[in-house]
């Protein structure tokens, strides 16, 4: 029996899926090159290029990056570039946090025995199972209650007012992301036999060098892809940082939001379309990494 | 004092989860237990919190309400209930047409050649993978009076010759059901696909040596077989689009408000933490228990770790 037969209607709805997943997609893709200003209505490609943007009504008729000309306008875009620059501070710092405390985490879960071991555990499954608003305004009350107390007990005032910002939004973003690293490098490691690692120690590898030498290399694709998830995780968060962010602190998700319910123009589409590009690159890295993972390397 | 560090693996073990632990003991538990008590609080004139230990946060979102017409002190006021069950029947819904949408496409995937199935994946994981946000508003753009949608109804009206009035599809109940469908499908198709997946081929011989027709096979082994992939996906679908404010916000406007966009607003417009927290407290409840009775018919399903 052909164990790749398929039915027929199987290979029809595939298609219309594929198509209710692609569709918007691609028509978000194509309003980014949208000669029209108020973005209601596809008004044909921007035709021409110019030394200056020159305008019909709402129609650009032509422009220094001709078709491109919303792109140019993202890039000049001062709260974009801000906003972009504040996404990638947090995941950067959040995934370095994340990852090494997961890391550490797993191991830990994974070859010893511990008294609070059935309680770091447990706790991993918290942001799975219950919804992520409920984690965000309960992470709100915490860092208000906090801040309220901390500045009146202190006599904080001006700057040293402790508010909301990046470190909230990035401390957040490491709890929601450190159960995810710690679960994928312990399926890593539980794949593999405590006997290499045993095999090390006999032959008189203390436990830093047999961590070094056998169980870090073991685990790295497991750490990199976890590592890789979290990162794509922050990047796209928006409840918890919905909730934790203050002025200065706007991420991407947050700006787009933000613009969703005041004029869009196409270079909303632009900047959907960049990330787009960003994400696709990020995950062709992940099946990369995971690609080889898979090859047996003994 | 190292030297002892170096042969108490249990203390090694405790240090190396420490952090982990720690942060999540603060960030999650901590906050759970504020909201807990927030909830029980009285609203300052501020929008700050009295403590106190009052239930009428808690009765208010169950019909008690003060607000009467016709002089009464104490009525009841369905608000808050009709806006809990909307919710409920939204994520019932949308889980219900994400498995229908998700099942053939994990099969068929599952069912391709293993060369061509990572290109499949890719292909699931690039909608899976953009910004929750643009997602919702390209959905935004293709409902409104002027869109795509629209465009291509009147387009076919033009060539049938009927008169065509633009349909209001944005801020409707069924713009809402779409979003949240789009927004989710992927969580579902990978852990059915991974279930298929894992299915021994022999397993399809065996049954055709049996003279088990395809549909019989299908109803027999496929389907209980891939069970635990379509309960892990319902489990990644139906909690967060109990929680989503965004898609309803955008796509819902005025019209459709669930629980999240309830809660929301609480702790933005109208400035009252303390019923905010109770509306949070029941919403998790719900999806405790709902959580709960489903894992206890089905099993907890593996796959969620893949997905």
């Amino acid at each position: 029996m052909n164990p790749y037969r398929r039915s027929p209607l199987v290979n029809i709805a595939t298609i219309f899926v594929y198509f209710f997943l692609y569709a918007p997609i691609i028509g978000l893709i194509l309003y980014s090159f949208n000669a029209s200003r108020t973005n209601v209505t596809f008004e044909g490609f921007i035709p021409a290029f110019s030394d200056q943007v020159v305008m019909d009504g709402s129609l650009v008729k032509s422009s220094p990056c001709g078709p491109f000309h919303w792109y140019c306008d993202l890039a000049k875009n001062n709260d974009v570039v801000e906003a972009a620059r504040n996404t990638l501070t947090i995941a950067f710092t959040a995934t370095i946090v994340a990852t090494t405390i997961g890391t550490m985490a797993a191991l830990a879960l994974q070859r010893y025995d511990f008294k609070i071991k059935p309680f770091s555990q447990l706790s991993l499954y918290i942001p799975i199972v219950i919804p992520e608003i409920v984690m965000g305004i309960g992470i709100l009350t915490l860092f208000s209650q906090f801040f309220g107390w901390a500045n009146t007990t202190f006599g904080l005032t001006g700057d040293s007012r402790l508010s909301m910002g990046i470190a909230t939004v990035t401390i957040s973003h490491i709890a929601f992301m450190v159960p995810f690293v710690t679960l994928v490098v312990q399926a890593r490691l539980q794949g593999f036999d405590k006997s290499y690692e045993e095999a090390a120690m006999d032959l008189g590898a203390n436990e830093w060098i047999t961590f070094r030498r056998v169980t870090f290399p073991m685990i790295l694709p497991g750490v990199l892809s976890g590592a890789l998830l979290a990162f794509t995780l922050s990047l796209d968060d928006f409840v918890i940082t919905f909730f934790t962010n203050g002025p200065g602190s706007t991420t991407l998700p947050i700006y787009v939001y933000g613009l969703l319910r005041r004029i869009i123009t196409p270079q909303v589409n632009a900047l959907s379309t960049v990330w787009i590009l960003v994400v696709f690159l990020a995950v062709l890295m992940l099946q990369w990494i995971q690609s080889r993972e898979q090859k047996p390397n003994h | 004092m190292f030297q002892r560090l170096r042969e108490n693996r249990s203390a090694q073990g405790t240090l190396l989860a420490l952090p982990t632990t720690v942060w999540l003991f603060v960030l999650l538990i901590i906050p759970l237990i504020l909201t807990l008590i927030v909830s029980f609080g009285k609203r300052g004139p501020d929008g700050d919190v009295i403590y106190s230990f009052t239930i009428n946060n808690y009765t208010r979102l169950f019909g008690y309400s003060t607000d009467c017409d016709n002089g009464q002190t104490a009525c009841f006021d369905p608000l808050y209930i009709q806006i809990m069950w909307r919710s409920l029947t939204l994520a019932f819904n949308t889980t219900l047409v994400v498995i229908i949408m998700a099942y053939p496409l994990g099969y068929f995937i599952a069912r391709s050649h293993p060369k061509q199935r990572n290109t499949y994946l890719f292909m699931v994981l690039i909608p899976l993978w953009t910004n929750f946000v643009i997602r919702v508003y390209a959905w935004m753009m293709l409902l409104r009076k002027e869109g795509a949608i629209n465009n291509i109804l009147g387009m076919v009206a033009g060539w049938l010759g009927i008169d065509f009035v633009p349909l209001e599809l944005l801020y409707t109940q069924g713009a809402v059901l779409i979003g949240m469908v789009y927004e989710f499908l992927p969580f579902m198709i990978l852990p059915i696909y991974t279930s298929l997946e894992k299915i021994d081929n022999s397993l399809y011989e065996a049954a055709a040596d049996l003279g088990a027709n395809r549909l019989k096979t299908f109803l027999r082994v496929t389907l209980p077989l891939s069970m635990p992939g379509v309960v892990a996906g319902t489990i990644l679908v139906f909690i967060p689009v109990m929680g989503t404010f965004i898609v309803s916000d955008i796509l819902g406007g005025r019209q459709v408000i669930l629980v999240g966009n309830l809660i929301q607003r609480q702790f933005l417009d109208a400035r009252d933490p303390t019923f905010g927290s109770a509306a949070s407290l029941i919403l998790m409840v719900m999806t405790l228990i709902v959580t709960y009775f489903y894992t206890r018919k089905f099993g907890f399903g593996e796959e969620i770790v893949v997905a």
